[in-house]
């Protein structure tokens, strides 16, 4: 007689998850030589010979990856394997474009690749801050309110008088001590962390309650309160401080997260019905975004493409630049991202477009999926409602950006000022991001952590092993 | 520099682009392909059974299939011995389940048929939809529900 086999999941014979510790090193180490082999093409591009920045670009670039890997591994063992090469690949990339574009334009026009590496130097250290101090992102449910009235308050400083700055026809900065930053980065995290605590809150309410009408389930009438809120503020921000892009992005993460939370498709329909007729009614009042609408509209009408304010000279030049990379790209350092403004931050896609060409923005967009793919099996794998939705909100978070400023770029939904996360020129997003990198990275480190094993088989009092 | 050299250089930096991504993919093909090693190992490590078990008679069943519940994707192989259910430890399946009580049922062969029967649970085990009150032989396929777990005979 043979004893029955058990295989199970979850019984004794299943090895413990691995850490994959090897795998992240192996995986970040190419992903600096990646970069670095890129900054090598960009010099041979431009002068055919390697860029004496090179070996000071990637080993500080891997002098501070290899710190935060050793964060990592020490305060968060179990993380994610992919999530931090992943992101250096991506901040590498931006770094050299950032650079190409600088040396391209002979050091004027605003691209600076110092900067843009100390930004990213001190987001590794936010990034290693918060997974020291964050121990158990649990912490942060205690924040719910806390986090929704920072967010609020981040949202609306720059209409402060004196603390506010007008950017390039945008509201969205605040001058501190020399230092200009855009608050609504940080805004973004603190609401979602707030959306999350209040979802798991009331979420029963928000999913059970209602009836049935043809094939949607209705919510009540007045369980609408929270979701109507989160849209007057995305309008607010629409207005007061014209930008398109946060309004877009907060707006979109609620109902993302509210469908996440509750399953109810209805939530998403009522979500768009707002948003489109919202925008709509912008479009009618306000010249900014009508300016948009028309750009969007008819990119390659000639007197658009003229106009001083609002043309879509700054699109158009993006598509050409697109379109003159083709499949293959120009190659580093050899196409003309130079032409497009801004080409360093908003139009950062633009300029890889070129120079790589579809296969390269393809790689790219397989970079941010994968990032995103690893952010949401974080949430599946989550074993706390909180962290189910505050890992579901940051991945969409990041997804929804990619997707707005792509979409802006290739002309398929109309342009909204937005940064590539990780990619483009700016600080305030380079910190945010890394801290949102943070967060996901201390959520997959709990979910992945094996259960506290039992010392002793039984009896009353059980022993608990961390 | 010649046109050609910049030519691979650009090839090659792509290549080398698309290789990472691979290469990330392979890192976490275990989440998108399902976990190979989990199968595997218990056959490895198990010794070789000295005398291959009988052959079960066509239409017996040969193995037990957790269906439902937290323990889904269990099989347990039927050879002679009885199967006990329950969330104690010494239990040939150890469900940890609120609803299940620590001896729950127990499965025993009997002339061919496998036989279901209820220890005295406090919920009661259910052989489709009706409770066990006494031993019942269960028929292939028709699962039995003790508290979130429901198992199936098959063949």
């Amino acid at each position: 007689m043979s004893v029955p086999t058990v295989s199970a999941p979850g019984a004794e014979a299943v090895p413990l998850p691995a850490k994959r510790r090897v795998a992240q090193l192996v995986m970040l180490a190419s992903a600096v030589l990646i970069v670095m082999a890129a900054y090598a093409a960009v010099g041979m591009g431009i002068d055919q010979k390697i860029p004496s920045g090179m070996l000071t670009y990637g080993l500080g670039l891997g002098g501070f990856m290899l710190a935060a890997y050793l964060v990592l591994a020490r305060f968060a063992p179990w993380a994610d394997p992919l999530i931090l090469p992943l992101v250096t690949l991506i901040n590498g990339l931006g770094l050299v474009m950032i650079y190409r574009l600088e040396v391209g334009a002979g050091g004027k026009g605003g691209a600076s690749a110092t900067s843009q590496l100390l930004w990213t130097a001190v987001g590794v250290v936010v990034f290693s801050v918060t997974l020291i101090v964050l121990r158990d992102h649990r912490a942060l449910q205690r924040l719910t309110y806390t986090a929704g009235a920072a967010g609020l308050l981040l949202l609306v400083s720059p209409l402060l008088p004196v603390l506010g700055q007008e950017i390039n026809g945008a509201r969205i900065w605040i001058g501190l001590a020399g230092f200009t930053l855009q608050p609504a980065e940080l805004a973004k995290l603190a609401l979602v962390i707030f959306f999350a605590g209040y979802l798991v809150a009331k979420r029963d309410v928000l999913a059970l309650a209602g009836r049935r009408l043809l094939f949607i389930d209705l919510p009540r009438a007045r369980d609408l309160g929270p979701i109507l809120i989160t849209w007057g503020l995305s309008l607010g921000v629409l207005i007061l401080q014209k930008d398109l892009g946060s309004s877009l992005l907060i707006f979109g993460t609620f109902i993302a997260m509210l469908y996440i939370a509750t399953q109810r498709t209805s939530w998403v329909l009522i979500g768009i019905l707002l948003f489109v007729g919202g925008a709509i009614l912008a479009g009618l009042a306000f010249d900014h975004v009508q300016a948009r609408f028309e750009v969007y509209l008819n990119p390659e009408d000639d007197a658009l493409y003229r106009r001083e304010l609002g043309g879509s000279f700054q699109l158009m030049e993006g598509l050409f630049g697109m379109s003159q990379g083709g499949i293959l790209g120009t190659g580093l350092g050899q196409g003309h991202p130079g032409l497009i403004p801004l080409a360093f931050s908003d139009f950062i896609f633009a300029a890889i477009g070129e120079e790589l060409g579809l296969t390269g923005l393809m790689a790219l967009l397989m970079v941010y999926g994968l990032l995103v793919e690893r952010g949401l099996r974080t949430s599946i794998a989550a074993r706390d409602p909180f962290s189910k939705l505050l890992a579901g909100g940051l991945s969409f978070l990041l997804a929804w950006q990619v997707f707005i400023i792509v979409g802006g770029v290739t002309n398929l939904i109309p342009l909204t000022g937005l940064v590539t996360p990780f990619m483009s020129q700016g600080g305030s997003a380079l910190l945010a991001n890394w801290i949102l990198i943070a967060l996901l990275v201390r959520m997959s480190d709990a979910a992945r952590k094996p259960p506290p094993q039992a010392i002793q088989d039984e009896g009353l009092t059980q022993v608990f092993q961390r | 520099m010649s046109e050609l050299t910049l030519l691979l250089i650009r090839l090659a930096f792509l290549a080398v682009l698309w290789f990472f991504v691979i290469a990330a993919v392979g890192v976490i093909r275990t989440d998108l392909f399902g976990s190979r090693t989990a199968a595997a190992a218990p056959a490895r490590k198990a010794p070789k059974p000295v005398k291959p078990p009988a052959k079960p008679k066509k239409g017996e069943p040969r193995q037990m299939v957790v269906t439902g519940g937290p323990l889904q994707g269990t099989t347990i192989t039927l050879s002679e011995t009885p199967i006990t259910i329950g969330r104690a430890n010494d239990a040939t399946l150890v469900v940890t389940d609120d609803y299940a009580s620590s001896r729950h049922a127990r499965l025993f062969p009997q002339d061919g048929q496998w036989i279901v029967e209820d220890l005295g649970s406090t919920n009661g085990t259910y052989l489709d939809r009706s409770k066990v009150t006494r031993p019942t032989p269960v028929p292939l396929g028709v699962p039995i529900r003790i508290g979130k777990t429901v198992i199936e005979l098959r063949k």
